[in-house]
């Protein structure tokens, strides 16, 4: 092990291995990842296609488990959670942002982003409070009742986004958000997520292609091949997350 | 946690209107057809029933010949004679009455109008083996009957034609050559049924008939009143061969004459209504099974999008239980909707179709409870089972679901 960092981490992988299918065509997408991720930090993961970022996100995001290995959340072991666990989980400290937004369609953006509360149980008025102040944050306040359909992409991601933060996660995962976008689109969703980051203290884990996106990040982590090939945190000395 | 699911539920069939819609459809019709076809099945069975009563239960219909499609060739067999009328009241055992019957038409005229109808002639005995009650007025008196009197009792429909509004009770009329005082008017019998109006009759006394009108002792039928008490086969039994004896019948022949039995008449009748009742209930169960498939084919045409839906709901940190659970509840929302809709629209329909088919509307319960507890079942299975396999899935699968 190389030296401990100055905080604990809120996120640490421990030789985590991802195999899909099983037999011949068994495919090792994850190789034994390790990586440690510290809280209010702003990670893009980069890589090329099929390096296993996406695999690593959904495992992070529990939305998917390990084959081996460990994944430590504020200390506590993920892997060895059941399908219900993992569910409140995300419900209680992940947020996710999809590439293709994956909003409920004929749904306002009101309803989209109040979501997660209903399944919280929230009372019906603190959900629309806080749901509309989720939209206000995206700066779409306005749009409220208007469906994915008679919205913008960018649009659409910025209520996916409102939505990701309106139970105040912990984490912000971001399976290339902006894949979908053009480049001026792009740049109000990585100033939306630096403001988050910055002004919440919400933790960003962003995949990305683009290194114009990535620069937004303070720290930069590299896949290959199914394993992190180096971690780059210039951006923000003293917040280093580990390779071991 | 019912609240929120019932929220959700409520939102996504609001969504999903076209989709929503089809699916009720189904079970509309299905629940439709088979309350409807149910009800109007027992309505008729009851109405059957109710008609076969007004002819008597415990009464034989005794004729001369072999009875219907037979006794092609061959001279036709001799009418009764009034001796053995009284043969048969006197000596079978369980004979409660007989009465005899010959019948004429005859046009009658009163007051300028005219009407062509039959005249029954026959005794008091006809009232006692089936019930027929008067309207008002009597029965014939036993001096009337013996001195053969031009008394007459009338159906209703002959009344009308010729009495109009008037009370015809004490009024004469000419029937044919005969002037004939109204003693009496029978109540309705209704002209549905077996073989035309019987409110269309004119009632003598038999005597009267055979001088005035037919101008012979003949008998054409006899209606034979039995006691319950005795087995009616027993009854038969006797009566068969003290006809048989009476006319000479050598031993080996077939019976020149043929007994009905109303009751065998009946069960026969109960018994086709009853099969006619199963058939078509049948027919409208499958019409609720092809509801339900249709159901479930729209349901597995939106599993796609529902599949993504529930994808974004795990994701989102739904435990797969709450995502079944809305859709249960909308599956049942749904199909008690349709259930509710079909039983509305089948009340309807047998309202409307009752008066066409001349049976009383009748509202049954439990056909009524049977479907919509079917249609229930039907929504859950349909609807609750492509979800289930659905939220089965890892929420990145679902998502990616193509
Ligand atoms: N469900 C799956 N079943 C089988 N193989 C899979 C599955 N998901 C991913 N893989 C494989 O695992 C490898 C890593 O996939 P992953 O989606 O993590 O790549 P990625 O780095 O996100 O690529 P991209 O930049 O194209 O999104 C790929 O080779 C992919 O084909
Ligand atoms: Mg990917």
């Amino acid at each position: 092990m190389a030296s401990t960092p100055a905080a604990d981490p809120l996120i640490s992988l421990r030789g985590v291995t991802k195999v899909y299918g099983t037999g011949a065509t068994a495919f090792q997408a994850l190789k034994g990842i390790d990586l440690d991720i510290v809280a209010s930090d702003f990670v893009a993961v980069m890589g090329a296609s099929g390096s296993g970022k996406s695999t690593t996100m959904n495992i992070l995001g529990c939305l998917d488990v390990p084959t081996e290995g460990e994944y430590l959340f504020r200390g506590h072991h993920i892997e060895l959670l059941d399908r219900d666990q993992r569910a409140l989980l995300r419900r209680k400290y992940l947020g996710f942002v999809f590439q293709g937004f994956n909003l409920l369609s004929r749904t306002s953006a009101l309803e989209n982003v109040e979501l997660p509360l209903l399944y919280r149980g929230e009372p019906r008025a603190e959900r629309r409070d806080q749901a509309m102040a989720a939209l206000d944050q995206v700066g779409l306040k306005d749009w409220w009742d208007h469906t994915p359909a008679e919205l913008s992409g960018g649009q659409q991601q910025r209520v996916a986004i409102a939505r990701a933060i309106v139970t105040q996660p912990d984490v912000l995962l971001a399976d290339e958000p902006t894949g979908n976008l053009d480049s001026e689109r792009s740049r109000e969703i990585m100033e939306l997520l630096t403001r988050l980051n910055e002004e919440s203290g919400i933790t960003v884990l962003m995949v990305t292609h683009e290194p114009d996106m990535a620069a937004f990040a303070h720290t930069i982590v590299n896949f290959k091949d199914g394993l992190v090939e180096s971690i780059d945190a210039s951006h923000r000395p003293g917040q280093r997350p580990e390779m071991h | 946690m019912l609240g929120t699911t019932l929220v959700l539920a409520l939102r996504s069939i609001r969504r999903h209107l076209l989709r929503s819609f089809l699916t009720i459809l189904g079970i509309v019709i299905g629940v439709a057809a088979v309350v409807t076809m149910v009800t109007l099945g027992n309505a008729t069975t009851a109405a059957v029933q109710k008609q076969i009563a007004s002819l008597g239960t415990n009464m034989l219909m005794v004729r001369p010949g072999q009875g219907f499609g037979r006794g092609g060739g061959g001279p036709r067999p001799a009418d009764f004679k009034p001796e053995d009328v009284e043969a048969v009241a006197q000596q079978v055992a369980g004979v409660t009455a007989v009465a005899p019957q010959a019948q004429t038409s005859v046009t009658a005229i009163y007051n300028g109008r005219n009407w062509s109808t039959t005249i029954n002639g026959t005794t008091d005995a006809y009232f006692e083996v089936q019930p027929w009650p008067l309207e008002e007025g009597r029965i014939f008196t036993q001096a009337e009957e013996d001195a053969g009197k031009a008394v007459c009792i009338i159906g209703s429909t002959v009344k009308t034609n010729l009495f109009a509004s008037e009370d015809p009770i004490g009024k004469r009329f000419r029937a044919g050559d005969v002037s004939c005082d109204v003693i009496g008017l029978l109540t309705t019998k209704g002209s549905q049924g077996f073989g035309g109006d019987q409110d269309d009759v004119i009632i003598m006394p038999i005597k009267t008939v055979q001088r005035r009108f037919t101008g012979s002792t003949d008998i054409r039928m006899m209606l034979v009143g039995t006691d319950a008490a005795y087995d009616s086969e027993q009854v038969q039994a006797s009566l068969t061969s003290l006809l048989r004896e009476r006319r000479k019948v050598q031993p080996g022949q077939d019976n020149d004459f043929n007994i009905f039995d109303t009751k065998q008449i009946s069960d026969t009748l109960t018994g086709t209504t009853t099969l006619l009742t199963s058939i078509v209930t049948a027919v409208a169960g499958i019409s609720l099974v092809v509801g339900g498939i249709g159901i479930m084919n729209i349901m597995l045409v939106s599993v796609t999008e529902r599949t993504r839906e529930i994808g974004i709901r795990l994701a989102i940190g739904a435990v797969a239980r709450e995502v079944l659970m809305q859709f249960l509840v909308e599956a049942v929302a749904l199909s008690c909707l349709g259930g509710l809709i079909g039983l509305v629209i089948a009340q309807i329909a047998v309202a409307a179709l009752a008066p066409v088919m001349r049976v009383d509307w009748v509202f049954y319960p439990g056909i009524n409870f049977i479907a919509f507890a079917i249609s229930a079942a039907i929504g859950v299975v349909f609807g609750y089972f492509p979800a289930r396999r659905a939220a089965a899935l890892n929420p990145i699968d679902a998502l990616r679901h193509e």
